[in-house]
């Protein structure tokens, strides 16, 4: 079995800008149509397909229905691997943070202002990578194609990081 | 064009689908009629089949008669076999001290249960439960049994749920669907009649916690997170008033009664019922008669509140993890509906309502709506139902062992079911014929902190060199959240076989066993049965009449009357010893009718009576 096209089995073009509502009406009526419950009484090869069927299709929706997913999603299948690379201009924040959070683990609790601080700072820059992501969504569904592609995979890796360093802020030091 | 209500006498209507709360502590069992969900009574007629088995020497005991030899014969009963489903030996060491009964040897990955000379899995004994329910709705509804859904905690890890469908095909049960017993519970209040919105379900039962988050919108019902505790509940907070009252035995009387089945078995009773006093009473004793001693405690609900508070608190981390997966704010909850019997007490009530910060429904018997929820899923499945629909989500993360001991998350935790993941595999060393796949759940990062839950092994791959196999792997968990595995050859396309060796729970060919080897069911003859139950029922009316022809009320009626009850009397015994259970029933109805100015005469005279008791 070939790897199925989400958006196409929802109906909809390869857009990383998706109305979630629309989705979500479309994903209820594909729902009465595929899920297993509706072909209970069904030969049992139907009762297979229904059940292969449905579980592509909640697939499909756990990966559109969220941005980040969906468009990492879209950049797989047009050839983009994630990579790895630390954004260059948060060394020095990140270097700050670790050596705070060694620390708090160490007992000194002074270092807790000084934790939120970093915090909320990587929160603002999450916002704000969310929201340029948002820009770039819509400047490839403008013009689909590796140009406005490649910027969005860059943008996806240093969100990723600033996420991970949100996660990592938030279980050491809850608010 | 035919009526509603026209009867099918053709019997061409097809079988039905019953629901099944399979408790803790009670079970039920619930249909569809064209009203909407009903409770089938049991043999006794209230609605509860205690989940309590005892396997003696005859034929094993289900319910109510089996309760009453927890205490005669407590080395061969058993109860709460739920939180034994699908757990190895280790699991449960801890709970193990309180029960009656011991473990047999060989009981690691699968418990096995001594009761006397004879050992029983879990399933096995969850089987005789619902072998007891399954004949307690053929009775009711006249008509054979073969289909069912089963609810199970949402929480439930693959192995209980497999246990779970284990005893369903050890009962002769095709459990057609295993539902959440919180999503099964928001079925039944038919919330989606009201308004849409987010709801929120506490199932605290006899023995597992569980809350979840639903979305309905157009009679989806989707879940959009669940969460839990499987050995949580009720029982534990027997338990804690078990060991405070054993203690307290100790010391006054310098006896430890902790080894003595029976007398635990009382004083659990006794703990039991204070416990459930104290729900709409603030003062009540726990009382214990014991071979001429007594022992008498009394306790009051803020006492009983402080000593539980640390059960019932212990619900409130995964309310909140709960709402943070659900990504909903507490003020975004619409409704808030309560299941289990444990959330009668007060205590609990008013944590939920402080939590959700709304008075939650308590319309519907708390003990009774999961099982009307699942006869609203069968209706579901049988197309009864034709507006509403269920997503449910996988409660725990599945993952693959991968170098280093990591557990590699490839379905994550509160993903809709059905789903799916697909990975590649490859050898290690040449010419290596199979690949070993370890699959756990939970949500911890090392193998050794997650719940095994099989291995998969890959087999007939064909020599190559170390690295060249490609092996697509597709890991799908159905809708009744069980875990299958396909694999194939991405080069040649073949299919490879896969050899599932579960951690926890019965092998297929051990099951296949258990249902060859279940003497219960190749006795099961279904018309035999009908007729033993027609006959019963015709000792029942014949000894009322007998017990009537005594009383002041047979004088009242005419001639006539008396002398038609006396030949629809004679008329039943002559049918009595036939083997058409139709027959008999239409002549223990023929009497009924003859019967109803009498019954009538001594209704009237047993009120008279009653008022005269009260005048003073």
């Amino acid at each position: 079995m070939d790897a199925p096209d989400y958006f196409h089995f929802f109906g909809l073009d390869p857009r990383l800008t998706l109305d979630s509502a629309d989705l979500e009406t479309r994903f209820y009526r594909l729902s009465r149509q595929l899920h297993p419950d509706r072909h209970a009484q069904a030969a049992p090869a139907e009762r297979d397909r229904a059940l292969e069927a449905s579980a592509i299709l909640n697939d499909a929706y756990r990966t559109l229905r969220d941005p980040v997913a969906r468009a990492e999603y879209q950049l797989k299948r047009q050839g983009f691997e994630p990579t790895k690379e630390v954004p260059a201009e948060l060394l020095d924040e990140v270097f700050d943070l670790n050596l705070a959070l060694e620390e708090l683990r160490a007992g000194d609790a002074s270092v807790r202002p000084r934790l939120q601080a970093a915090r909320d700072r990587f929160r603002a820059l999450l916002a704000e990578s969310d929201a340029a992501l948002e820009r770039l969504f819509a400047a490839y569904d403008q013009a689909p194609g590796p140009a406005t592609l490649a910027p969005i995979r860059a943008a996806l890796n240093r969100r990723k990081y600033i996420s991970n360093l949100v996660q990592q802020v938030e279980s050491e030091s809850p608010s | 064009m035919s009526s509603v209500f026209q009867i099918d006498f053709g019997g061409s209507q097809p079988e039905p689908v019953v629901g099944i709360d399979l408790g803790t502590t009670n079970s039920l069992v619930a249909y569809m009629d064209l009203t909407g969900p009903k409770v089938v009574p049991g043999q006794d007629g209230g609605h509860l089949v205690p989940s309590v088995v005892h396997a003696g020497d005859g034929a094993p005991l289900v319910g109510n008669s089996a309760r009453q030899m927890l205490i005669d014969d407590p080395e061969r009963t058993v109860y709460s076999v739920k939180r034994l489903m699908g757990r190895g030996l280790a699991d449960v060491e801890k709970e193990a001290a309180l029960f009656p009964f011991r473990f047999a040897e060989g009981s690691e990955s699968v418990l096995r249960l001594r009761l006397g000379d004879r050992t029983f899995t879990p399933p096995e004994i969850s089987a005789f439960i619902l072998l007891q329910l399954k004949r307690n709705a053929e009775a009711f509804l006249g008509r054979a049994v073969n289909r069912a859904v089963v609810t199970v905690p949402a929480y439930f890890n693959d192995a209980q749920r497999q246990a779970t469908k284990d005893a369903g095909r050890i009962a002769g049960l095709d459990v057609l669907r295993l539902v959440n017993e919180p999503t099964a519970a928001s079925l039944a209040y038919g919330l989606d009649k009201r308004r849409d919105g987010i709801v929120a379900v506490y199932d605290l039962g006899g023995g597992t916690f569980d809350i979840s988050i639903l979305k309905i919108r157009d009679g989806i019902f989707e879940v959009l997170a669940t969460n839990g505790d499987t050995r949580l509940g009720g029982d534990d907070i027997d338990n804690h008033l078990l060991r405070i009252a054993l203690q307290d035995i100790h010391s006054e009387w310098g006896l430890d009664l902790a080894r003595n089945g029976s007398a635990v078995q009382l004083l659990r009773r006794a703990v039991i019922e204070a416990k459930e006093r104290l729900s709409t009473v603030p003062l009540t004793t726990i009382q214990l008669d014991y071979q001429g001693r007594s022992y008498r405690r009394e306790l009051t609900r803020d006492q009983f509140e402080a000593l539980v508070r640390g059960i019932v608190d212990r619900t409130l981390g995964p309310c909140r993890n709960c709402l943070k997966d659900a990504g909903v704010a507490v003020e975004q909850i619409d409704e808030v509906v309560l299941v289990g019997g444990s959330t009668r007490i007060p205590l609990v009530r008013q944590a939920v309502e402080n939590l959700f910060r709304a008075r939650p429904h308590t319309e519907l018997n708390p003990e009774e709506v999961v099982a009307l929820g699942a006869a609203v899923q069968a209706g579901i499945l049988t197309g009864d139902v034709p507006d509403k629909l269920l997503l449910d989500v996988t409660p725990l993360s599945l993952g693959i062992e991968t170098l280093g001991g990591i557990a590699s998350k490839i379905v994550h935790r509160n993903s809709t079911i059905p789903a799916s993941a697909t990975e590649v595999f490859t050898t290690a060393v040449d010419g290596q014929r199979n690949v070993l796949i370890h699959v756990v759940q939970g949500e911890r990062e090392l193998v050794k902190d997650c719940r095994s839950l099989a291995r998969f092994d890959l087999q007939g791959i064909d020599p190559l060199p170390a690295g060249a196999p490609r092996i697509e792997v597709r890991f799908l968990i159905d809708a009744n959240g069980i875990l299958s595995v396909t694999a194939r050859d991405q080069r040649t396309g073949k299919e490879h076989s896969v050899e599932v060796k579960p951690s926890y729970g019965l092998t297929d060919d051990q099951v296949e066993a258990m249902i060859r080897d279940s003497i219960e069911r190749a006795a099961e003859d279904f018309s035999e049965r009908q007729v033993r139950e027609a006959r019963l029922e015709a000792d029942t009316i014949l000894a009322a009449i007998e017990k009537a022809r005594a009383g002041e009320a047979w004088l009242e009626m005419t001639a006539q009357e008396a002398a038609a009850i006396e030949q629809a009397l004679n008329e039943l015994l002559t049918v009595y010893c036939s083997d058409d259970h139709a027959l008999i029933r239409a002549h223990i109805e023929k009497l009924n009718q003859a019967t109803l100015h009498l019954a009538e005469i001594m209704m009237n005279t047993a009120v008279r009576d009653a008022l005269k008791g009260t005048q003073i």
